[in-house]
């Protein structure tokens, strides 16, 4: 395998009115062509700005990505275009992210007409939309139909059917199953990861579900407040983690099976502000653990075994 | 135990231009004091139709209640006047509801919504009923002295909480309690799933708890009823669904979760969609979906039969040849 693309020290920060809001803060990890990484956090962690920034739906504040070895951080105009064709996302809410107004043939041919794919020859397009419509199993009499008409589970196909249109190599999900219902999200999954055996698609996953990233993930990434916490193979992580605020994480998820029930560690107060945060771990306000050291410097992401990133003073 | 509710026979349908809308089909319930019963289904499958039926809050028009009771307490609430009923909803039953953004009031501080409700229901001056208020916020978690303060101040988690404050401040005798952490983060649905068990428990409360989600069941239900599209397909304790899963659509919902300890490569589905509520098939609703389909089961709704001590199941298949093996 090899490394399709890398992030160094990503930052993004918002200006509000209240100061500056870290929702990136140094952020680096890299991705090898074929895998999905699984990027899991709560609300307001900066997941979704971290997918949108490798994709530049926004600028980087600070940091670098190299897309196959090539520094895209800064590129524009035609080479941002080009660059497009190559990376794609999949988006949250199949309820707004889909135009109103366009049919499911123009929504999936919308990309192909920008990027002048099929010589521009609009049979050959349609084709190619009755094509990848097949594929992410959706009804050929649905082409005229608009997106209204049509429930969740579809209108999130015709969204995967968009990102796939340009044969991308690299697909930024950013929670593509979390406004679905279980047996619906269960059919889209398998739909995602058949797509990826068949085309060898990387994937960066981002989702707050643990169950649904421990499913598709290779390796996964835990993010609390701007910063990657813990970082390691995906069946690593749920048989050992390090982190104080992963293993509370883990332990609060209901599973659905009675006797599962674990020593639960239930977090105090609510999230800090991630506006000019305080120096010293971003953690330590909820943390059983913590040191008069948290307060004061920041953890590093280091090696603790093979493989396993924790950003922690305990190791 | 007795039935603090009792639901017989209950249809709701909504008039829209397509058509009737079917949410609730001849819905059999019942809810015994101090239990609390997960009702467990898809989005559209009439979980919260039925809870607003409760309350009497079915927004009418489009939606009419066009039969059966509703009994709580043996007195059926759909026979009692308007004025009636609103002294029992709030006061005896009351409801929390599922987006704590958007159901309390912006423009009122959190202290007065929950007074509000505590002034309506009993005679009390002012300044007590707002004593009370902040009695109930410091029950819930929430320092007292943040009575003056408005919902945007507070984080969705809080918000929930004074939600989970105000329907508990006239110690109802049933909640029921709308995909309470449905808008949460698991960390924060850890502490209010612990919290709503911990005030059930010290006052005795009856709770009906909507989710979709099996793994919230598990933590507070003692009985589940699993719905899909309007009618109860399969109702037992929790030992009865978890490990005894007789209906073929419960069996595929537990199939669709990823396991969080096994390793899996490929989850199984169930195929196809819940069918149009305006729209539905003749004989069993879930038939266009099962595997285990059969002519009968095309042609007749099955009734919902007693299998085993109170676990009752709505197929023509069970105990057919080939049940018991996982499909």
């Amino acid at each position: 395998m090899s490394e399709l693309l890398r992030v160094e020290h990503l930052k993004k920060y918002f200006d509000t009115p209240r100061g500056l809001l870290h929702a990136v803060d140094d952020v680096s990890f890299s991705i090898e062509r074929g895998e999905t990484l699984g990027v899991v956090g709560e609300s307001g962690c900066g997941k979704s700005t971290l997918g949108r920034c490798i994709v530049h739906l926004l600028e980087p504040t600070g940091g670098k990505i190299f897309f196959k070895d090539e520094d895209i951080t800064n590129i524009r105009g035609e080479r941002l275009k080009e660059s497009r064709k190559s990376m794609q996302m999949i988006f949250q809410d199949p309820f707004s992210s889909l135009n109103p107004r366009m049919t499911v043939k123009s929504i999936i041919m919308e990309p192909m007409i920008i990027h002048k794919l099929h010589q521009g020859n609009e049979a050959a397009q349609e084709k190619a939309v009755l094509e990848i419509m097949e594929t992410v199993g959706l009804a050929k009499r649905l082409i005229d139909s608009y997106p209204h008409e049509l429930d969740g589970g579809r209108r999130q196909r015709i969204g995967i059917a968009r990102a796939l249109a340009l044969e991308p190599e690299f697909i930024v999900c950013d929670e593509p199953v979390s406004a679905l219902d279980v047996s619906i999200q269960a059919q889209i999954l398998n739909l995602m990861r058949d797509l990826q055996e068949e085309r060898n698609l990387t994937y960066i996953f981002i989702t707050h579900d643990l169950s649904v990233v421990k499913h598709i993930s290779d390796r996964i990434c835990v993010m609390y407040l701007g910063n990657i916490v813990e970082q390691c193979p995906a069946d690593k992580l749920f048989a050992s983690q390090f982190h104080p605020y992963t293993q509370a994480l883990l332990s609060a998820i209901p599973i659905a099976k009675i006797n599962a029930k674990r020593e639960r560690i239930i977090l105090k107060g609510e999230i800090t502000s991630p506006i000019d945060p305080e120096p010293g771990c971003r953690f330590a306000a909820r943390c059983l653990y913590t040191k008069p050291e948290c307060l004061e410097v920041q953890p590093d992401l280091k090696e603790v075994e093979d493989g396993h990133l924790v950003a922690c003073h305990l190791y | 135990m007795d039935n603090v509710i009792e639901i017989k026979d209950l249809s709701i349908q909504y008039a829209t231009d397509e058509g009737i809308v079917k949410a609730v089909n001849h819905l059999n319930l019942q809810l015994a004091r101090g239990e609390t019963l997960g009702l467990v289904g898809e989005t559209g499958a009439g979980k919260t139709t039925t809870a607003l039926g409760i309350m009497g809050l079915i927004p009418d028009p489009p939606g009419v209640i066009t039969g059966g009771e509703i009994l709580f307490e043996g007195t059926d609430l759909l026979k009692l006047s308007k004025q009636r009923l609103r002294a029992i909803r709030g006061n005896k039953i009351s409801m929390i509801f599922q987006d704590p953004m958007t159901s309390l009031n912006p423009v009122v501080t959190v202290g007065d919504q929950i007074a509000e409700s505590i002034r309506i229901h009993e005679k009390l001056s002012r300044a007590e009923a707002a004593l009370k208020a902040k009695d109930m916020l410091e029950l819930v978690g929430i320092p007292g002295d943040r009575y003056g303060e408005y919902p945007h101040q507070f984080s969705g988690g809080m918000k929930q909480r004074v939600i989970i404050a105000i329907a508990l401040s006239c110690n109802p005798e049933v909640i029921l309690a709308d995909e309470p952490t449905t808008a949460l983060d698991v960390t924060i649905q850890a502490q209010v799933l612990d919290l709503i068990s911990k005030l059930k428990k010290e006052k005795n409360t009856s709770m009906i708890l909507i989710t979709h989600d099996l793994g919230v069941v598990v933590e507070i239900c003692d009985k589940v009823a699993i719905m899909y599209a309007g009618e109860i397909v399969e109702y037992g304790s929790l030992e009865q669904i978890y490990d005894q899963t007789a209906h073929p659509y419960t069996k595929g919902l537990f199939g669709s979760i990823p396991d969080i300890e096994a390793k899996t490569s490929r989850l199984k589905p169930i195929p196809g969609l819940m069918p149009d509520p305006s729209n539905l098939p003749e004989g069993c609703s879930f038939e266009p979906r099962c595997e285990r389909s059969c002519q009968r089961c095309k042609e007749e709704n099955p009734p919902l039969i007693e299998i085993g001590n109170g676990h009752f199941v709505k197929c023509h298949n069970y105990g057919k040849v080939g049940e018991g093996e996982d499909v």
